[in-house]
C-alpha cells in the first residue's frame, strides 16, 4: 500500500473515530463536572428505557387472559410446525450434517471455496457468547432449574426451524459478476414469494431489515458491550472497580477495536478472535465438564432438579410457566432459530445444493444450546450458587429471582458459579466474555449491514454511516444498565423473527421439494460421496 | 492416455526450477511420458473465517487460481513444452501433501516428484513437511530434489 493510501486511510479512520471520541470526551467532562447528578450511565439509561419501552411492550405482551408471552408461542409453534413438516429432520438428518460437515460430499476440484465448516463456524461466532452465559444464567436464575429442559427442548425442535431458513437462504441468494454472493431473509421473502405468487415479499423484506438493523444494534452489539463491561467489572473488583459505573470507558474501547475491524478493515484482529473465540468455547465446555465431573456425585440430584423443576415448578416465581418461558425465551435468544441471522451468514457457501447447507446448520441450535447452554446450567445448578432454604428443600425466592450468594444475575451467577470449582476461572470467563461479545458483534454488524445496504443500496459512504453508527452504540450499550439493555435487544431480534417465520410458513413447500429431490439422488448414489468410505443409506 | 504420468509439484521458490529440470531430464525422456506440473495453494476448509471473508471468498479464490496460473504454472508449462515434452498444468487449493498424492492416484502417476524444504514453522515442525508428509503417504514413489 502507498504511502499516500495509507494516510488516507489513516485520515478516514482518525476522521470517523473524532465523533465517538468526542461523544467520550462530552461524557467525561459531564461526570467529572457534576459528581451529584445522576452519572452517565443513568441518564443513558433513562433515554433509552423512555424511547423503547413501548416497543418491548408490544413484542413481548402476553396472549389475552394469560402471563403467556405470544412470541414465545409463536416461535415455539414454528419449530413444532417444522419439526412435523420434515418429519423430524433434525434426528434422522444428523449423521448426514456431520458427513457434510467433515467434507465427505465436497468435491475436492471446488477445493477453495467455503467450506460447510467454515459457514457453520462463522455462523456459530455470531451465536456462542453471551446467551450461552449470560443468557442461561437469567434464565435458570428466574425459571430455575427446569428451565434447562425447556431450553434444551427448544434447542432441538429449533434444530428444524434453522435447516429451514438455511435451506432458502442458500436457495434465494444473489450471486454478484463479481463472484460475491449475498442471501438472508429479505432475498427469500423477495423472490420466493414472486415464484410462489405471492404478493408482499417485497415489503416484507424491507420491514424484516429495518428489525434486523434494529437486532444488530440490539442484541448484537449493545447487549454484547454491556455484558462485557458486567464481566470486566466483575473481575476488577465489582463496586470497587474504577470500571463500575463507567461502562463508557469499556464500551469506547470496544467500539474502537470493532471500528478499527469493521471500517479500517484491519483484518488480522478478525482473524486472531476467529481462531481464538472456537478456543475459547471448547476450554468452557472443557472447564464446566471439569466442574461436573468434581461434583459427580451431585449430577443426579442436578438432573431431577431440572426435570422436577420442569414439570412442577419447584415453588419458583411462576412455577412451570415461568421456567417454560424462560427456558424457551432464552434458547431462543442463544440460538437465533427462527431470527434469520443465520440464513445470512450460511448464504456465503458456494453449494449446488441448497440442503445441504440446511442440514449443517441444524447443528448450530444443537452446539450452541443442547451442548454448551446445557453445561451452563448444569454448572450453576450443582455449584449450588442458587439458594435453597434448609428447612423446605425449596429455592428461596427474591423479587420474582431466585436468591444467590451476592445477589449476583446473568453473567456474574456463570461466573460464581465456575469459581465454586476452579477460583481462577472468572477471569478465563472475563476474557472469554469480552471475545465472545466481540465475535458476536463482527457477525452482527455484518448481518445488520447486509439489511442496511438491502435497504439503502450498496455504496462506500452508506456502509461508513451505518458502521460509524454501530459503533456509537457499541458505547450506549456498555454505558446503560442490564435490564434496559436486553429488554430492547430481545424485542428487536424477536420482532426478527415475527416477519421471519411467517415467510418461513409460506415458503417451507419449496424447502420441502428440495429435501426430497435431495435425499432421493443421495440414495441413488447421483449425489457422489468424495471420501469416508462408501455411500451409505441415508 | 501417456504410458507414464511424472507428478511434477512446484511450490513457486527457486526450488522449482531444480525440481522441473530433474523431472526433465531424468524423466522426461521416458518414451510417452506425460509431465504433470502441479501447484498446490495451501488452504485448510477448517479455518475459520469471517462472514465478510465467505461472501468473497469465491471471488478471491478465482483470483488466487489466477495468479498462480500466470505467474507459477504458465511459465513453467510453456519452458517444458518449448523443450517438446508432453506436460500439463494443474493448480489446487489444498493441503499440498494430500492433493498431490490425490492427483497422483486421480491420474495414475507413477511417480512424484518434490523440492525439500526444511520444516519452516511449527506447524511443520509438529506435523512435519510436505515432503516428509508425502514420502510417509504416498502410494507410489516419490522423488525429493534437495
Amino acid at each position: 500500500m502507498s504511502f499516500f493510501r495509507r494516510a488516507a486511510r489513516t485520515t478516514l479512520l482518525a476522521a470517523a473515530l473524532a465523533p465517538i471520541c468526542a461523544a467520550a470526551a462530552r461524557a467525561q467532562e459531564a461526570a467529572d463536572a457534576a459528581e451529584a447528578a445522576p452519572g452517565i450511565d443513568q441518564m443513558v439509561n433513562d433515554v433509552f428505557t423512555s424511547s423503547t419501552g413501548w416497543f418491548v411492550s408490544l413484542i413481548f405482551s402476553n396472549v389475552p387472559g394469560t402471563n403467556f408471552p405470544w412470541i414465545v408461542g409463536w416461535l415455539v409453534v414454528a419449530a413444532v410446525v417444522f419439526t412435523v413438516y420434515f418429519r423430524g429432520i433434525q434426528l434422522w438428518g444428523f449423521g448426514h450434517a456431520i458427513r457434510l460437515v467433515k467434507g465427505d460430499y465436497s468435491n475436492p476440484k471446488d477445493s477453495g471455496e467455503v467450506s460447510h465448516f467454515q459457514a457453520l463456524a462463522t455462523a456459530l461466532s455470531g451465536t456462542v457468547g453471551l446467551g450461552n452465559i449470560a443468557g442461561v444464567a437469567v434464565a435458570v436464575g428466574i425459571g430455575g432449574p427446569g428451565a434447562t429442559f425447556w431450553m434444551i427442548l427448544a434447542g432441538v425442535l429449533g434444530m428444524a426451524t434453522k435447516f429451514t431458513e438455511c435451506t432458502l437462504g442458500v436457495k434465494y441468494r444473489n450471486e454478484y459478476p463479481d463472484g460475491t454472493v449475498s442471501g438472508g431473509p429479505m432475498y427469500y421473502m423477495r423472490k420466493g414469494f414472486a415464484e410462489r405468487g405471492i404478493s408482499g415479499g417485497s415489503i416484507m423484506a424491507i420491514v424484516f431489515c429495518i428489525f434486523t438493523l434494529g437486532g444488530s444494534i440490539g442484541g448484537g452489539n449493545m447487549f454484547q458491550a454491556n455484558q462485557a463491561h458486567a464481566q470486566l467489572v466483575n473481575v476488577t473488583g465489582g463496586a470497587d472497580s474504577f470500571l463500575d459505573g463507567r461502562g463508557w470507558i469499556t464500551g469506547l474501547i470496544l467500539a474502537a477495536v470493532v471500528f478499527l475491524v469493521i471500517v479500517g478493515g484491519i483484518k488480522s484482529i478478525a482473524q486472531v478472535t476467529e481462531k481464538v473465540v472456537p478456543f475459547m468455547g471448547v476450554l468452557y465446555v472443557a472447564t464446566a465438564l471439569i466442574i461436573i465431573l468434581i461434583n459427580y456425585q451431585q449430577i443426579g440430584w442436578a438432573i431431577g432438579q431440572i426435570f422436577a423443576g420442569a414439570f412442577t415448578g419447584l415453588g419458583v416465581a411462576g412455577g412451570i410457566v415461568g421456567a417454560l418461558i424462560q427456558g424457551f425465551r432464552r434458547a431462543a435468544f442463544s440460538n437465533e432459530a427462527g431470527v434469520g441471522s443465520a440464513a445470512i451468514a450460511h448464504s456465503a457457501v458456494r453449494t449446488k445444493e441448497p440442503t445441504t447447507e440446511g442440514v449443517v446448520a441444524l447443528l448450530e441450535p444443537f452446539i450452541d444450546t443442547v451442548v454448551i447452554c446445557t453445561m451452563t446450567a448444569l454448572v450453576i445448578v450443582i455449584s449450588g450458587a442458587l439458594q435453597v432454604d434448609p428447612e423446605t428443600g425449596l429455592y428461596v425466592v427474591q423479587d420474582g429471582k431466585i436468591a444467590t450468594e451476592g445477589g449476583v444475575t446473568g453473567v456474574e451467577l456463570t461466573s460464581a458459579a465456575f469459581a465454586t470449582g476452579l477460583t481462577w476461572f472468572p477471569y478465563i470467563l472475563a476474557v472469554a466474555v469480552v471475545l465472545f461479545a466481540f465475535s458476536t458483534m463482527i457477525s452482527w454488524s455484518y448481518y445488520g449491514l447486509k439489511a442496511w445496504t438491502y435497504l439503502v443500496g450498496e455504496g462506500k459512504v452508506r456502509e461508513l454511516v451505518y458502521k460509524v453508527a454501530f459503533c456509537v452504540f457499541t458505547v450506549i450499550g456498555a454505558a446503560a444498565q442490564l435490564g434496559a439493555v436486553i429488554d430492547f435487544s430481545d424485542a428487536m431480534i424477536f420482532a426478527m423473527a415475527v416477519v421471519n417465520i411467517i415467510a418461513l410458513y409460506l415458503l417451507m413447500p419449496i424447502v420441502k421439494a428440495e429435501v426430497t429431490s435431495y435425499f432421493e439422488r443421495l440414495r441413488s448414489g447421483e449425489i457422489k460421496r468424495f471420501k469416508g468410505g462408501v455411500q451409505p443409506a441415508e | 492416455m501417456p504410458k507414464t504420468t511424472i507428478l511434477v509439484g512446484l511450490d513457486g521458490t527457486e526450488q522449482g526450477d531444480k525440481v522441473l529440470e530433474f523431472a526433465k531430464t531424468r524423466l522426461g525422456q521416458i518414451d510417452d511420458c506425460l509431465l504433470l506440473i502441479c501447484y498446490v495453494i495451501e488452504w485448510s476448509p477448517f479455518a475459520f473465517q469471517t462472514a465478510e471473508e465467505n461472501e468473497k471468498r469465491h471471488a478471491r479464490r478465482e483470483e488466487e487460481l489466477r495468479v498462480a496460473q500466470e505467474r507459477i504454472i504458465d511459465p513453467a508449462v510453456s519452458q517444458v513444452a518449448a523443450e517438446g515434452y508432453t506436460v500439463k498444468g494443474i493448480v489446487q487449493h489444498g493441503h499440498a501433501a494430500e492433493v498431490l498424492e490425490a492427483i497422483a492416484n486421480e491420474y495414475g502417476a507413477s511417480q512424484i516428484v518434490i523440492g525439500r524444504h526444511s520444516a519452516r514453522s511449527v506447524r511443520e515442525h509438529v506435523f512435519g513437511s510436505v515432503s516428509v508428509r508425502l514420502a510417509a503417504s504416498s502410494p507410489v514413489p516419490v522423488t525429493i530434489i534437495p
